[in-house]
């Protein structure tokens, strides 16, 4: 662990600059991820959430500035012990037609294993966990293609947890799944955190980031605007400058989270150029 | 939520296998198929030797082999039919791995060595030899040239497609495209060497253009085999990691992977052995492009199955040239066998693709 102004982060960057070609999609960023919560990124499209992540989990060089892991740069640590480090998922990651559920979340192991030693007795107990802690145990031996969505996300997650990390990526988890499924999915991944992993997340759905994240980073066009706990962050001034949405930020009815209510231009019957 | 924890902790997962300190996961149905396809290879490599002009029977074959043998069997089996069958074997082997190679990097049942247009830029490049140098130094161009040419070739294609299709990453639907483009490039460079060489310099690339096994001798025979014994090792040391390449780039980087690096090695070791293949036995069609898919659907893999693939070449293309020497009424090259098969796999496999598209 390492003490970044004042904080203890597992995961961070330092002044990190990245682009494709000509543009710069973030310019000189300083994130640090607290342990043991979750966090997650929103921000409006082509904002840089997906980069963001990307680069924490260094799928992305940076041009200027470091990634942090546990106080070392990533880029000089070895890639297979960063994968013993931090578990990713990508969006939308796709499976060899006709793979079964077992022999995907099976692959999950690769970084502990090496030529000599493909698949020990220790693999098999972890993927049994892993199967069993996901919900997916009795689709061991069904095809991923044959599954729904919901399933398969939760197959892809078992495999990020055969990884062995206590420092989970996912960017957008809940792509592609109604609004159960997704309920679903990110319970799961709460429960994750229970257990007192670390998740970075990315997502789309604002009121979904809200009631599930302890720490919320809220980026639009590369940079940070805000940062912290949902009830500090979220606010009808907020969404209006990120977002460029008109909302009303309200209790929420059943939980201790703020809850958005987005305004729109139609079918709107309260007055809202009042506040309150 | 409980009631699942409790009866997933049973879940199936892969049973294991242990050997001194190896430990890999046990596919009884693979090992099975694998063990039936090897013996299948060596009887109809056994066969392939007994038949022609002089008829030789299957248990005096095999016992020749193991050099129990009589003198004129002896010398029938050893100096005139094994090399053909042994180069038949090797190039099928090689071709098979390459295949699963190339469509394992690409993530796509089209993309065989043939199709990127490795074979057709090996070819050109050979040809181009045999047309320069004539025939006067024909014994040293046969030897060495020719092998080292089309490997020259079949590399330069190899890289040219590569950066052709490289755009912040390989695209496997890209990389095909670009293939069959550069493919057509070097198809039509061959045509045009052919149509402005010598007469006699076209008979002697022409034959060899059709991919054939005759008159091969014992010295090409060493080439091809060590030079895929040394790419196989290089390929099952690495294809370890090939593993998790079949879940995407990003995926694969998660867990561990240095990308760049593995997929360099695997793809340099395809094109290289499709070289060799070439450069033994001429461009045969499609067995790098059959042979893995094949040999997928018999393991029930997923994934081409490495080991499979190159031992369904072998047998692919050991059935074909006999075939090509012997049901036929005429003997033709075993490249006009394997297209007559290849062919309509290839539509079958495009129409299974685009199937998969729409449902």
């Amino acid at each position: 662990m390492t003490v970044q102004n004042g904080e203890i982060t597992r995961l961070g960057t330092r002044g990190v600059t990245v682009g494709y070609g000509d543009t710069v999609v973030l310019d000189g960023l300083d994130v640090s991820i607290p342990p043991g919560v979750i966090t997650t990124v929103i921000g409006p499209n082509g904002c840089g959430k997906s980069t963001l992540l990307r680069t924490l989990s260094r799928l992305l060089k940076p041009r200027r500035g470091t990634v942090v892991l546990d106080g070392g740069d990533i880029a000089k640590l070895k890639t297979k012990d960063v994968a013993k480090k931090l578990g990713l998922l990508p969006q939308a990651p796709v499976a060899p037609e006709g793979l079964t559920v077992a022999d995907l979340v099976a692959r999950g192991r690769h970084p502990h294993q090496s030529w000599i030693r493909q698949w020990s007795s220790d693999d098999a107990e972890v993927v049994q966990k892993a199967l069993a802690m996901t919900g997916v145990g009795d689709l061991a031996t069904r095809s991923v293609d044959s599954l729904s969505g919901g399933q398969r996300q939760r197959v892809w997650i078992s495999m990020t947890l055969a990884q062995g990390t206590d420092l989970l990526l996912l960017d957008e988890p809940t792509t592609y799944l109604d609004l159960a499924h997704a309920i679903d999915v990110i319970d799961l991944i709460d429960d994750l955190h229970e257990t007192g992993r670390t998740v970075v997340m990315v997502l789309h759905d604002l009121n979904l980031a809200v009631r599930y994240s302890d720490n919320l980073i809220v980026m639009k066009a590369g940079s940070i605007v805000a940062q912290g706990h949902p009830r500090d962050v979220v606010t009808d001034e907020l969404l209006h400058e990120a977002f460029g949405l008109r909302a009303r930020v309200i209790e929420d009815p059943v939980s201790d989270r703020p809850l958005i209510v987005p305004i729109g231009r139609t079918h709107v019957t309260f007055r809202t150029d009042l506040k309150g | 939520m409980i009631d699942d924890l409790e009866r997933d902790t049973t879940a199936d997962v892969p049973p294991g296998l242990r050997v001194g300190r190896l430990s890999l996961v046990w596919r009884p149905w693979g090992v099975l198929v694998s063990v039936l396809l090897l013996a299948a290879t060596f009887l109809l490599f056994c066969l392939s030797i007994g038949l022609g002009d002089f008829q030789i029977g299957l248990p005096q074959v095999i016992s020749t082999i193991f050099g129990q043998g009589d003198r004129l069997d002896t010398f029938v089996i050893m100096d005139l039919r094994m090399p053909r069958a042994l180069v038949g074997l090797i190039t099928g082997f090689a071709l098979g791995i390459a295949g699963a190679l190339t469509q394992s990097i690409a993530r796509n049942p089209l993309a065989s060595p043939d199709v990127l247009g490795i074979t057709w830029g090996a070819s050109a490049v050979a040809v181009f030899l045999v047309t320069v140098t004539g025939g006067a130094a024909s014994t040293i161009t046969n030897t060495i040239g020719l092998p080292a040419a089309a490997l020259i070739g079949g590399l330069g294609t190899g890289l040219l497609v590569y950066f052709l299709a490289w755009r912040r990453g390989i695209d496997g639907f890209r990389l095909i495209l670009i293939g069959v483009s550069v493919s057509a490039v070097m198809e039509a460079i061959t045509t045009w060497l052919l149509v402005t060489a010598d007469i006699r310099d076209v008979a002697r690339a022409q034959v060899w253009l059709v991919g054939s096994l005759e008159e091969r001798s014992w010295h090409e025979v060493w080439i091809a085999l060590w030079c895929t014994v040394a790419l196989v090792t290089v390929v099952l040391a690495v294809a370890f990691h090939l593993k998790p390449m079949h879940f995407g780039d990003d995926v694969a980087s998660g867990l561990g992977i240095r990308l760049a690096l593995v997929r360099a090695i695997l793809l340099l070791c395809a094109v290289l052995l499709a070289g060799v293949a070439v450069s033994a036995a001429g461009p045969i069609p499609f067995v790098a492009l059959i042979a893995p898919q094949v040999a997928m659907r018999l393991l029930r893999s997923p994934t081409p199955p490495l080991l499979a693939a190159g031992v369904l070449g072998a047998l692919l293309l050991l059935g074909a040239d006999l075939v090509a020497r012997t049901v036929l009424p005429i003997s033709l090259p075993v490249g006009i066998v394997t297209a007559m098969i290849g062919g309509p796999f290839l539509v079958y496999l495009l129409v299974r693709a685009n199937l998969r598209r729409d449902a």
